[in-house]
């Protein structure tokens, strides 16, 4: 597709490694799990999460901003400092941000306060801290972004959208620059008894296309990207980590909940197309760690790009963060591209012929040019995103 | 005399599917009924609030047939 190369300059994390990159990429790339114990709660008929470690708001944030921000926008705010710093640059043109769950936290409690206390009442700031739109407000309010700003909600896919969407508007020229990625803090009594009765999250831990596979995890934080005008970033004598090459998206238009394999060959595929190539050398799979999705991606991994390139799901380490995956999985890929290692997956145990991949369960150094990171949604959504490699531009 | 757990799974399973209780036999499969994974938690759902307990995962996923649910309904309260 032409138009302008973008490049990825600079990028932040909030995760269940810790906060900022460094922690998220040790343990990433060794595949030693966040997984743990759920903190806070009473037992839930799945024990463990990837709750964010090592995050404290006092340290981030004075009181009165916290009684605007809520932790979902936190953990976005965080991670878009890092990725600014990282960057070098101070004058962004447009955001776009990827959530499924908004403020999770403030509507447990504004529900707590009505049906459980019987206030009459709720907290006035309910409304702007749970708008899953909140942490796009707040990032531009933050670093003074006053062009193209805005939210997408697709579930699972939240954040592989708004990378492409912003990709979009980088290679297009509408701008030059752009933050983008997702964020979510799903670590809330209600909602996490929400997905204890869809009955997908596994009783013991994530293991990603492993014959002994019981479900997801879930993970929160978030992962936002600086991605620029490759002339501008090179003009400016930025450093530039990767390229976003390439951008695919599909609708199943099948199921609620169930995936369809044609939907993910044909997010791949366009993804490929659009980025001018016939292959990658590594895949980072959705690889949720349930039954259903490991296989389906995995017939469709065999489908567009054979049994031989390299797959893994670093959602074994930092566990399903929903609209805040495809971000952390973005970094991850980016990552493995730039240190020349393909993070491996996780807590794998068994091979299944079902999900006949090459699954890397151990750190494997080797050159890499270019990937795919795959998001595929319930509901069908699907998106896909290829980054390649700084050298290989 | 009271409705036996045969007929109230059958009750549950009609009322979470809008469909006629009369449609359901006891050997019945999910698979002839159209009942779908998704559909199956729905049951499971009703089924747990028509009896009072909780099913586990495992046993909620390996549900296949109406006789499945409701032995498996009949062992849980007996376990009770």
């Amino acid at each position: 597709m032409p138009g302008n190369k973008v490049a990825i300059t600079g990028f932040g994390v909030v995760s269940a490694l810790g906060v900022g990159v460094e922690p998220f990429w040790n343990a990433v790339s060794v595949g030693r799990s966040g997984i743990r114990p759920i903190r806070g709660f009473e037992p839930f008929r799945f024990p463990n999460g990837a709750q964010v470690d090592g995050y404290i708001a006092s340290e981030h944030f004075d009181d009165k901003r916290l009684m605007l921000v809520d932790r979902y926008a936190q953990y976005a705010l965080v991670a878009a400092r890092e990725a600014v710093a990282m960057s070098g640059r101070t004058q962004f043109d447009s955001i776009v941000t990827g959530c499924s769950a908004g403020g999770q936290d403030a509507m447990d409690a504004g529900f707590d306060d009505l049906y459980k206390k019987a206030s009459p009442r709720v907290n006035p700031m309910m409304v702007p801290r749970v708008m899953s739109s909140g942490a796009a407000s707040h990032m531009a309010m933050e670093f003074g972004v006053t062009g193209p700003v805005y939210s997408v909600s697709t579930a699972c896919s939240s954040s592989n959208h708004a990378i492409g969407q912003a990709f979009h508007m980088v290679r297009g020229g509408m701008c030059d620059t752009a933050l983008a990625g997702g964020c979510e803090a799903v670590f809330s009594y209600g909602f996490l008894k929400a997905w204890e009765a869809m009955r997908v999250v596994s009783s013991d831990t994530c293991r990603p296309f492993s014959k002994d596979r019981r479900g997801l995890i879930l993970g929160e934080g978030a992962a936002m990207l600086v991605l620029e005008n490759l002339e501008v970033a090179q003009a400016r004598g930025a450093t530039v980590y990767g390229e976003v090459a390439g951008f695919g998206m599909s609708s199943d238009a099948h199921h609620i909940t169930q995936p369809l394999t044609t939907g993910a060959v044909r997010a791949m595929r366009a993804a490929l197309v659009d980025a001018s190539l016939d292959r990658v050398d590594y895949v980072n799979a959705h690889g949720t760690g349930t039954a259903a999705n490991d296989a389906s991606e995995s017939a469709a991994i065999r489908e567009v790009l054979g049994g031989v390139v390299p797959v893994s799901s670093t959602k074994s380490v930092h566990g399903h963060a929903l609209g805040a995956a495809g971000a952390l999985e973005a970094v991850a890929t980016l990552l493995a591209l730039h240190h020349g290692v393909i993070p491996p997956t996780a807590n794998f145990t068994e091979a299944d012929l079902e999900c006949d991949v090459d699954v890397v369960t151990q750190p494997r150094v080797v050159k890499l040019g270019s990937a795919l990171s795959n998001s595929f949604a319930f509901g069908g959504l699907n998106a896909v995103l290829v980054f390649t490699a700084p050298d290989a531009l | 005399m009271p409705e036996d757990v045969m007929s109230r799974v059958i009750r549950v399973i009609a009322e979470t599917q809008r469909i006629p209780a009369e449609g359901i036999q006891p050997e019945s499969t999910f698979e002839e009924l159209k009942i779908d994974s998704l559909d199956g938690i729905n049951i499971v759902f009703g089924i747990e609030n028509e009896f009072g307990i909780s099913i586990p995962d495992d046993a909620a996923k390996s549900l296949r047939s109406v006789r499945d649910v409701a032995e498996g309904v009949e062992k849980l309260v007996a376990g009770q």
